[in-house]
């Protein structure tokens, strides 16, 4: 029965002795990457946020704490976003507040994975207490609940602890998840052959993990960054949104956290909650649908198709398990 | 050796074409194949990883899972009660669901993935039962599961064991055991005794030729191994990159190999009798699906090929240079007229039985 | 039973990590928010209380740092977690014990709700590939993007201002008396079902994205394929089969999720001004009433350990390889 799997996939992988250049680009992990609807909107969703990170502040027309005498108004061709209860622009708020948003993300995103990489792959090449040390302390980070846990800690920093702060205590938390899962990836590529073969003429360590284990490694690490940027500043907006956190940068958490004080909902200003939650939310997606589309790279089985969609359509027949398709030229008997 | 009287077609494969995968990548798995099991019949089945021989049963059977898809031809199954035949293919799924074990049964690699890990063996032996037998009491149900049990020799009170309790040889005669729940007419057998060592082996086929038997079915055996075949079958097909490239009855295909790929495949395997030889082997590997050569998919590793060879694919039909009753070659070298390569000639008269 | 065993090891190891983390934080800020405090309410505590404090935020520096661990320990033993500044001079455990019901209905109702529903269109969407189910999956997803606070926004925006049909803040009617009676209870779940529903709403993408890549997976193990062998419907393969086997990881993955669940139901909790816990450690951070905070943090985790630990002999029911010990 394994004969069928492998028979499968012995099938439809690539030839790897393919010599031609093109067919080779075609089969490219990058070009097939790039080619998934889900991995090819969540980077245009990306790219977009990137940018308005780098631009909001120097396209923004007011100043976002200046205020103003036009109270809670609507959306208007002078203030895009409309105003807040004490007359400041939230165009402006919006799109000063996107860089903090974005780098504060980042930077976590990117202290988490460095330190799950570290931790992931020292527990896995050096078995015995260390891993068991490492992993217990992964797993104790894992259980905790994360927002109550950034809470507690950010709750105890003095108030306007900066954006750096704020960056560090989000990966305090956020590093755990990517550490098992580089951890179990390790695991499996230091019982692989080419890994043996390294240690076997007596490569070092270090040569070892940057040259044999790190690049195989990459789509994990990339999908594990890309979820923990993710995790990093939904954290970072609901610390704001608390009240807690870097209160004078202008991240869309705090629009939020003045938003509700101001009882915005009660009083209909929509204009005021609906920009800053949105963006949140589509930011969010794009890196998820990034996120889905490592996964999918990864994993081949879990792509849509092997069949062709439309070829099948148009000869009437579903493909399932256990009832493999069958092309009828005319009318079954 | 079987004594059983071999009779009329029970399942019948005719010009069956499957596909991996369709459009732009599609890869032709199996390339118009007709085969024929008859009644009482064993019929082995050879050939390397990716020759197609599980593509053939599964295909046949509707098992493959996608993105496999049967583009064309009809697999007829016969009722033992003599009503008109059915076609597989075309056939809708209850009915399907119905033919299913009840008729047509497959042992699967006693692998650990073939039982579900969360079961016990008791009821992944009775569900089968309880659904094509719904009459049955659940009582009756569970005293059939011990008679199978009995049956491939386990212990009943394995019965209450979970998959990853039982050894492989355990697992490999509960595969068989399921198999024999709703006595099906045909029975197919996918490398049952791959994943085993060789004295479990050769313990699962006396097993399975003991049932035979006494319960009187008719097999396709598929392994990779032509010489578990030689004993066991009395019919043997070989394929090769999704055809059958040659076919007759075991010990003519055993003694008089006409095809080069059969001659090579069983010149692979050293004899513990006889005297010692150079173990010929095939040079170069089997073919990629997606670049099949021109011609015969075997000329590349072919030591006689000729022009012919990479022009047009050989049907299979009777040498024309050597016919022997019931022996089927697909292969130029016996459509020409120039003389067989004295390897691939007929040496001696087989007993016929 | 090993497998138990060795899971409840593991969760004593957690609860002393979150009891030490909770040790050393106050000991890591400059200040001393103590003295504040007493200085505020001067002459209104006593000396056990003003004590109690002191244990707790460690500024009893004539005790070594080892020493106000142990009476650190000794004190969490006797159920004493201070008192709380806001809600001064309730005791924190008190605070919490009023409003930990509210949480564990809400969180818990939720949690099953959203599991259940998640799974099965997990279940149905690994099926059928392709079918309406897994077209359902970019919009789930996008749902599961959406912050659980401003989603609480959005559906208190929707359906309380504008459309009027839920109560927009609140755990119950405040004219009815609490209690064990019809009024209370039943205002009390008309109050719940908006936050109940944004819980279900946020977690449901995560778990029907995790069953539904299961299903996937394991449709194509051997034993599926077997089971279609035999002839078995195809409700009785999907369900009996690949599901069975292909809902293991989301109940060993419990802890991951109830871990997030239940921060955003804190953030839920707040938006609705629930009175549950996490409504109580928003006033905390508010008001900086760092005992409660701490008391908070410790309750609910502690919560979510019992509550793995539930999962944890779910899945030993469920998967008998874990009862044997190879």
């Amino acid at each position: 029965m394994t004969d069928i799997a492998s028979e499968t996939d012995v099938l439809l992988q690539a030839d790897p002795r393919d010599q031609d250049r093109a067919a080779q680009k075609r089969h490219s992990p990058i070009a097939g990457f790039w080619r998934t609807p889900k991995s090819r909107v969540g980077l245009i969703i990306l790219a977009f946020f990137v940018l308005l990170a780098i631009f909001g502040p120097l396209l923004a027309p007011y100043d976002p704490n200046a205020l103003s005498d036009d109270l809670l108004q609507p959306p208007s061709w002078d203030h895009l976003f409309g105003t807040t209860q004490t007359g400041q622009d939230v165009f402006s708020q919006f799109m000063v507040g996107a860089r903090s948003v974005m780098v504060v993300g980042t930077i976590a995103g990117l202290v988490a994975t460095v330190i799950s990489v570290i931790v992931g792959i020292n527990a896995a090449l050096f078995p015995g207490i260390a891993d068991e040390l490492l992993s217990a302390l992964a797993n104790v980070f894992l259980v905790i609940p994360a927002l109550p846990l950034i809470i507690l800690i950010a709750g105890f920093i003095p108030s306007g602890g900066g954006w750096i702060t704020v960056a560090l205590v989000i990966s305090v938390t956020a590093w755990a998840w990517g550490s098992r899962v580089i951890r179990a990836q390790t695991l499996s590529l230091r019982n692989r052959d080419f890994v043996q073969a390294a240690r076997a003429t007596g490569k070092s360590t270090w040569s070892l993990i940057t040259v044999e284990i790190l690049p195989n490694l990459v789509p994990i690490i990339a999908g594990s960054l890309v979820g923990t940027i993710n995790f990093a500043i939904l954290s970072q907006v609901s610390l704001s949104f608390i009240g807690i956190g870097s209160s004078n940068d202008w991240n869309w958490g705090t629009i939020l956290f003045w938003a509700q004080g101001q009882q915005a909902l009660a009083q209909g200003a929509w204009w005021w909650f609906i920009p800053p939650g949105l963006a949140i939310a589509v930011l969010g997606m794009g890196l998820t649908l990034i996120t889905l589309g490592i996964d999918e790279f990864v994993n081949p089985k879990l792509r849509p198709g092997g069949l062709d969609k439309k070829a099948l359509k148009r000869a009437g027949v579903r493909s399932r398990v256990g009832y493999t398709a069958v092309l009828l030229e005319e009318e079954p008997s | 050796m079987t004594q059983q009287h071999i009779g009329e077609p029970v399942l019948e494969i005719r010009n069956l074409s499957v596909s991996y995968g369709m459009g732009d990548s599609e890869v032709k798995a199996l390339d118009d194949v007709t085969l024929t099991l008859r009644r009482g019949e064993v019929l082995g089945l050879a050939g390397e990883s990716g020759s197609g021989k599980s593509t053939l049963v599964y295909g046949a059977t509707r098992l493959l899972s996608p993105p496999g898809v049967v583009t064309s031809g009809s697999v007829l199954y016969h009722p033992a009660d003599g009503s008109a035949a059915v076609d597989i293919l075309r056939v809708d799924d209850r009915e399907l669901r119905r033919l299913r074990w009840s008729e047509i049964a497959m042992v699967f690699q006693g692998s650990m993935n073939s039982l579900s890990p969360v079961f016990k063996v008791e009821r992944q032996l009775i569900d089968v039962i309880a659904k094509h037998q719904p009459h049955t009491t659940r009582r009756q149900r569970v005293v059939r599961a011990r008679e199978l049990l009995t049956m491939v020799g386990i212990p009943q009170d394995r019965l209450s064991a979970y998959p990853h309790q039982l050894s492989g040889g355990m697992r490999q005669r509960i595969m068989i055991a399921m198999a024999m729940a709703l006595q099906p007419d045909v029975v197919i057998m996918d490398e049952p005794t791959t994943a085993l060592d060789v004295v479990m082996q050769r313990q699962i086929l006396q097993e399975i030729l003991r049932l035979r038997s006494e319960v009187n079915f008719s097999v396709i055996f598929i392994t990779h191994d032509v010489s578990l075949l030689i004993e066991l079958a009395d019919r043997i097909a070989i394929m090769y990159a999704g055809r059958i490239v040659e076919e007759g009855a075991s010990h003519e295909v055993y003694r008089n190999p006409q095809h080069p790929y059969t001659y090579g495949l069983l010149n692979s395997f050293p004899s513990l009798h006889g005297e010692r030889k150079a173990v010929v082997g095939i040079p170069g590997s089997p073919p990629d699906l997606q670049r099949m050569p021109s011609g015969c998919p075997f000329n590349p590793r072919c030591r006689w090929a000729f022009e012919d060879c990479t022009e047009v694919m050989p049907p299979l039909e009777v040498s024309g240079q050597a016919p022997r009753e019931g022996h089927l070659v697909a292969c130029h070298l016996h459509r020409t007229s120039g003389a067989l390569p004295v390897e691939l000639t007929p040496r001696r008269e087989v007993p016929t039985r | 039973m090993k497998y138990i065993l060795r899971r409840i090891f593991f969760y004593a190891i957690t609860a002393w990590a979150a009891i030490t983390i909770n040790f050393i934080l106050p000991r890591l800020i400059p200040g001393d928010p103590v003295q504040s405090l007493l200085n505020r309410f001067k002459g209104q505590i006593s000396d056990e209380a003003a004590q109690s404090l002191y244990v707790l935020f460690g500024l009893d520096t004539s005790k070594s740092l080892w020493d106000q661990y142990i009476e650190y320990w000794g004190q969490l033993f006797r159920g004493d977690l201070g008192l709380s500044f806001t809600f001064f001079p309730t005791p924190v455990s008190e605070v919490i014990g009023q409003s930990l019901p509210w949480t564990v209905v809400l969180v818990g109702v939720s949690t099953v709700i959203g599991f259940i529903l998640g799974t099965v269109a997990g279940v149905l969407a690994g099926w059928r590939r392709g079918g309406w189910a897994e077209r359902l999956i970019p919009v789930t997803s996008f749902f599961s993007s959406i912050p659980y606070f401003w989603l609480a926004l959005l559906m208190i925006a929707i359906f309380a201002v504008n459309l009027g049909w839920f109560p927009d803040s609140g755990g119950y009617d405040i004219f009815t008396d609490p209690g064990w009676n019809w009024p209370f209870i039943a205002s009390a779940i008309y109050h719940g079902i908006l936050p109940a529903l944004t819980i279900v709403i946020s977690s449901f993408a995560g778990w029907m994205l995790g069953m539904r890549n299961m299903m996937v997976t394991v449709t194509n193990e051997d034993y599926v394929v077997v089971a279609h062998a035999k002839g078995l419907d195809e409700r009785q393969v999907n369900f009996a089969y690949a599901a069975r086997n292909a809902i293991l990881p989301s109940v060993s993955g419990f802890a991951l999720s109830l871990g997030f669940i239940v921060g955003g139901s804190l953030l839920t909790e707040m938006v609705f001004s629930y009175p549950g816990i996490g409504f109580v450690m928003f006033q905390a951070v508010q008001a900086k009433d760092y005992p409660l905070m701490q008391g908070v943090f410790l309750v609910i985790t502690f919560a979510v350990l019992v509550a793995n630990l539930i999962a944890d002999m779910a899945y030993v029911f469920l998967d008998p390889r874990t009862r044997s010990e190879v």
